[in-house]
């Protein structure tokens, strides 16, 4: 309190620097992939036409937000994080009633003069200020059920909206959260069953189901073995190992396929199986099941992976050099400003850029977990985790996506891609945590 | 402080870590270990254009060009890049039909994939090119190629030269590391083919940038990988461009063959296949239609008889015996024998001798005595000394061989064949394991089984006009800039004939040949004044399928006697004795080698006279008629749809009838007029060309 008067006081000056190293590279992949090389730049960079120019807009907006971010009491997050969460929920349900329709999905907000708002972009703040609103209250318990299915309540409402209008990549940003309540003592347990799950899923996509279960059963049969003098005194041990590989031979045999074939859009199963590498058959889909005379042949869309791992693949250990990217020059990578900005900088700068580019966001990541755990307030550090998290999932979903390990959503890259409303949402998540973490000898609820 | 769950952040910073890790090694294996992903981006990016370097040119001996390049162009198509163009107008330009162009597609697509350029139409005429020219930007996907077409500014020597060709995918598997690419031309035949290696040259490629709609963007890394075409060697040859002119007027409307020869240097001098073709007929826009004209003419045009085609040398491989029979002593110059009107040796009655009386060497060479060589055979086969007929044909086949008989003589040209000179194994299989000399009688007047290429004849006149040696037979004497794969080596090796055969044996033979000039067969019309040249006829007979055929007309020669300057063998099929054709238009060659040009009236009414002479056999001609025929009612029956076709459209504009709805000949045989039923008849259409179709129906 007694620094008011100095902003600056306590700001980590540090995470501001790599905030603007990781804007600069940003704004140069974007210019990188809209240069042409007969065209006078500077006048083009001034000229706000480019998309180059408009990020340029964009900076320059969210310096402004950042700023007064840095100059708004601490206070005011924890005193409307409620009110602001209520204020997104609102938002996106309003999205339903007069959003507009933007590459198939439903979830902008026209705001007049060409700019469009993306409810669930900006909900991520506001999700992540309610939680660690929730969570640092007095009364909660996260070691008890009924927190933990609040605090579920409160990450997942937002991300079945999303999935209602269409924007899956924007969905499962939402259950990046588990990381920040694992932190602050969500048994693992529930980390270890999704991760299970997911194995299994995976080796549902890679194996043959019968081998699979047989596989399965095998190591239930040995398991039991195993532990069969425990098994003796206590039958429950096994009625669990029994009940548990009665999930998974479920979960493979039925859920996957259900999964794939009723819940995923053909073009999502076919995106999920051919990042391991399978094809998908979508007659079997519900979608195309459903218009039965429809006989149009199910072509996999890989071209927008394919193509990026061509030009990431075409830069070498070295690149082709700035602004002689063979594929960026050809606009062979489609979406190559938004989602897929990561290809600039592998065919441009090589593995020498994207190694660079990992090393800086790792460096953002720990340093962030840094300030998270020198807070002396709940709030700051719940805040602090949601913001890693959100940034690592972006970042890693979106790199993996590039670099074919990952069905393409459309996600993107946390202060590189092209794109004002993503940019924006990052700058006040970066900032608010600033703005906390410089009051950090406070205590916050 | 919450201390409690403060390892969780250790957790969270290894699984952080743990993904990033997984990225990293992703990134190595597509930067640094996969090649895959680096070529694919080439093939996005770099657009290679080939330099086609010009072929060499070939030259006669005088340093006339025999053929030339000239620039024509290509339209060159991308199907892929050709969606929603006119295909109506473009055709329209071009002169086709439109379900020629579908069809043209989708061979292409079919042959070189939908992505890489192909070949539309090649070699434009220049009236065609200067339209494309002006229109070219209405129609993306297609671009106008350079390339360089051969000329022959003497319209000769086809079946020398040979002819370029695309190459096809059995060509490119089989050329799989010389750098050959789909499109490219090659050597098809003749020495086009046989020093490809050195016409060829180097082709250059150059790199340019191109984006995701294959637009050129720039030289990529400013030239630094690009390479320059080096153009195709020189070739500089035997050939005399006169004296194949004036061979291949003399062989107008005949079967047959010419090979003349430099004996000093075993230089083709001229080698005539005839009926032959004008070498620009297979250049040029019409090179399809013309390509299968000629492969379906029953003449045979692209048979390159001299050396693809045997022959029994019938009376002129009499020349030989006669140096075995000499050289082995069954006989000696002055022997005599007398010819009763047949050959009495074997109780035959065959062969028949055409006159009658005795005659020693020399005669029995100038009046082709068979009875005499007959004799002469039967006596080597039966000489007690060599312990059989057995081996005594193979003492006569080692003689025969040292002539350069029965085995390839390596001619700097494709498709030569080897002749035959049997052995003894072949007689005795063929008549049930005996073996008489009787059998093979005819061999001794070049009847029989022994067959030679013409080339082959000629070079045993070589032989006998040097004394016993001679170069192989060879067109390209040198190449610009040296021999780099030594391919001339082989022609710069002299080969002798059998040691034991003295020299007096080939003085005896060439009295003979002199003889057959001055008072023989030959005497008269072949005499060429103040000239001493040496020949032999042949008149060989011959059958087709059992059925007898008028005899070849054969004649080998060489000049002046003292020096000899030429060696040649001319042949012509079904033409009757050798002294009726062979000779003398062999005589008219060698005048005009040695002369230069042919003197006196009357010689040059005998060259008009030859040339004019249609010795064409009737069988070909019956084919030929026949083909003509089919062929004119293809066309009256083409004409007689058109003008139907023409009464339907006035007569029926608004009522169509379901049968002519239902005929698709209709609408190929008349593309300018087939719109207005275009909207009726669909046809069926592949789906890449969809886009087209949609484009040409907002035109009709």
């Amino acid at each position: 309190m007694s620094n008011k008067n100095n902003v600056s006081h306590g700001v980590d000056w540090l995470l501001i620097l790599l905030y603007a190293m990781l804007l600069c590279t940003g704004l140069l992949c974007v210019f990188m992939v809209e240069y042409k090389p007969d065209t006078d730049w500077v006048a083009s960079f001034l000229g706000g036409k480019t998309n180059y120019s408009k990020q340029l807009i964009f900076i320059g907006v969210c310096a402004i937000v950042a700023t007064f971010i840095l100059l708004a009491d601490s206070k005011l997050f924890t005193a409307f994080a409620n009110l602001m969460y209520a204020f997104g929920i609102v938002l996106m349900l309003a999205t339903f009633v007069i959003g507009r329709n933007v590459n198939g999905s439903k979830s902008w907000i026209p705001l007049g003069g060409g700019f469009n708002i993306q409810p669930a972009e900006v909900c991520k703040i506001f999700t992540a200020l309610a939680l660690a609103k929730f969570l640092s209250r007095q009364e909660t318990d996260f070691s008890k059920l009924k927190s933990q299915l609040i605090a579920f309540g409160i990450v997942l409402f937002p991300a079945l909206l999303s999935r209602l209008q269409h924007e899956t990549g924007l969905a499962l940003v939402y259950l990046c959260f588990f990381i920040a309540m694992y932190r602050e003592g969500l048994p693992g347990i529930y980390l270890i069953i999704g991760f299970a799950f997911g194995v299994l899923v995976v080796a549902t996509l890679l194996v043959d189901p019968n081998i699979l279960a047989i596989a399965l059963t095998i190591i239930a049969a040995i398991t039991i073995y195993l532990l069969r003098r425990q098994i003796k005194r206590n039958k429950a041990g096994l009625y669990v190992i029994v009940g548990i590989w009665a999930v998974c031979v479920g979960v493979q045999r039925f859920a996957v396929p259900y999964i794939f074939n009723n819940v995923f859009e053909c073009y999502q199963s076919q995106r999920i199986y051919m990042s391991f590498g399978k094809d998908y058959d979508c007659s079997q889909n519900h979608a195309v099941k459903k218009d039965k005379g429809n006989t149009k042949a199910y072509k996999p869309d890989d071209y927008n992976v394919r193509q990026s791992k061509i030009a990431i693949g075409s830069g070498g250990i070295w690149g082709n050099g700035f602004l002689k990217g063979t594929q960026t020059r050809g606009k062979f990578v489609p979406a190559q400003s938004t989602d897929f900005i990561f290809t600039s900088l592998g065919d441009a700068f090589g593995l020498a850029g994207c190694l660079f580019l990992l090393l800086l966001y790792l460096f953002v990541l720990h340093r962030i977990i840094r300030i998270a755990e020198r807070q002396r307030s709940t709030f700051s550090r719940v805040y602090a985790y949601s913001v890693v998290s959100i940034l690592f999932y972006h970042i890693a979903v979106n790199i993996l996506m590039t670099i074919g390990l990952f069905p393409s959503i459309g996600i993107a890259l946390p202060l590189i891609s092209y794109g004002g409303s993503s940019l924006l949402t990052f700058t006040v998540l970066i900032f608010i945590l600033i703005r906390l973490d410089a009051d950090r000898q406070m205590v916050l609820r | 402080m919450p201390a409690f769950n403060q390892s969780r952040s250790r957790i969270i910073q290894i699984i952080f870590l743990a993904v990033f890790i997984i990225i990293a090694a992703q990134l190595v294996h597509l930067q640094v270990f996969s090649s895959k992903y680096k070529m694919a981006a080439e093939s996005n990016a770099i657009f290679r254009k080939v330099i086609y370097p010009d072929r060499g040119i070939i030259f006669d001996r005088k340093r006339k060009a025999l053929l030339q390049n000239n620039i024509s162009f290509d339209l060159v198509v991308t199907p892929s890049e050709t969606k929603g163009i006119d295909t109506f107008a473009l055709c329209n330009l071009l002169g086709i039909d439109t379900s020629d162009y579908r069809k043209r597609m989708k061979e292409i697509i079919f042959k070189n994939t939908a992505v890489r350029p192909s070949i539309f139409e090649a070699l434009l005429s220049d009236e065609m090119y200067a339209k494309l020219n002006e229109n070219m930007y209405k129609f993306p996907g297609f671009i106008l190629n350079e390339r360089k077409a051969r000329t022959y500014p003497y319209n000769i020597g086809a079946n020398i030269l040979g002819y370029i060709g695309e190459v096809d995918t059995t060509f490119l598997r089989k050329h799989k590391n010389e750098g050959y690419e789909m499109n490219d031309y090659t050597g098809m035949t003749g020495l086009e083919r046989t020093y490809e290696k050195v016409l060829m040259g180097e082709r250059g490629v150059k790199r340019y940038i191109k984006d995701n709609k294959s637009r050129i963007q720039g030289s990529y890394e400013n030239g630094m990988y690009d390479t320059s075409a080096v153009a195709g060697k020189n070739l500089y040859t035997s050939i005399d461009v006169e004296l194949q002119a004036l061979a291949e007027r003399l062989m107008k409307n005949k079967v047959g063959a010419i090979v003349a020869i430099n004996p000093k240097t075993g230089g083709i001098l001229c080698m005539v296949s005839a009926p032959t073709y004008n070498p620009n007929y297979l250049t040029g826009s019409d090179r399809k239609k013309h390509f299968a004209e000629l492969l379906l003419d029953p003449r045979l045009p692209f048979n390159n008889r001299p050396l693809g085609n045997m022959y029994s040398p019938g009376s002129t491989f009499k020349t030989v015996s006669g140096i075995i029979g000499l050289t082995e002593g069954v006989i000696d110059e002055r022997t005599t024998i007398t010819c009763p009107g047949f050959f009495t040796g074997c109780g035959t009655g065959k062969p028949k001798c055409l006159d009658k009386g005795t005659f020693n060497f020399t005669n029995a060479v100038a009046h082709s005595d068979n009875t005499y060589f007959s004799t002469v055979f039967k006596r080597l086969l039966e000489q007690p000394r060599y312990g059989g007929a057995d081996s005594a044909l193979t003492v006569f086949n080692t003689y025969a061989s040292s002539f350069g008989l029965g085995a390839k003589l390596g001619v700097d040209l494709p498709s030569e064949k080897k002749g035959n000179l049997p052995t003894s194994a072949y007689y005795r299989k063929k008549n049930g394991g005996k073996f008489y000399a009787c059998n093979l009688i005819s061999n001794a007047i070049g009847q029989g089984e022994v067959q030679t290429t013409l080339v082959q004849l000629a070079n045993v006149m070589t032989i006998i006009a040097n004394r016993g040696w001679y170069y192989t037979p060879h067109v390209v004497d040198s190449i610009e800039g040296g021999d780099e794969y030594k391919m001339l080596d082989a022609y710069k090796i002299k080969h002798h004939t059998d040691k034991r055969i003295p020299d007096s044996v080939y003085t005896a033979v060439q009295d003979g040949m002199q003889a057959v000039v001055d008072y023989g067969t030959a005497a008269g019309r072949s005499k060429i004044p103040g000239i001493v040249m040496c020949g032999k006829t042949g008149t060989v007979e011959n059958s087709d399928h059992g059925v007898q055929q008028k005899d070849h007309s054969f004649f080998g020669a060489f000049a002046p006697r003292d020096n000899p300057k030429i060696a040649i063998a001319v042949m012509c099929e079904n033409a009757g004795q050798g002294a009726w054709f062979a000779a003398p238009i062999a005589s008219l060659l060698v005048e005009k080698y040695l002369r230069d040009s042919i003197a006196g009236t009357e010689r040059n009414a005998q060259l008009t006279q030859l040339e004019n002479t249609n010795l064409i056999p009737q069988k070909m001609r019956l084919a030929m008629a026949k083909r003509d025929s089919l062929k004119q009612i293809k066309e009256s029956q083409k004409l007689q749809e058109k003008i139907n076709k023409e009464n339907i459209d006035s007569t029926e504009e608004e009522e169509i009838s379901p049968e002519i709805k239902n005929t698709p000949s209709k609408e190929k045989t008349n593309p300018a007029k087939d719109s207005s039923h275009k909207k009726k008849t669909n046809t069926i259409v592949a789906a890449f060309l969809n886009n087209e179709k949609k484009k040409k129906h907002n035109i009709v």
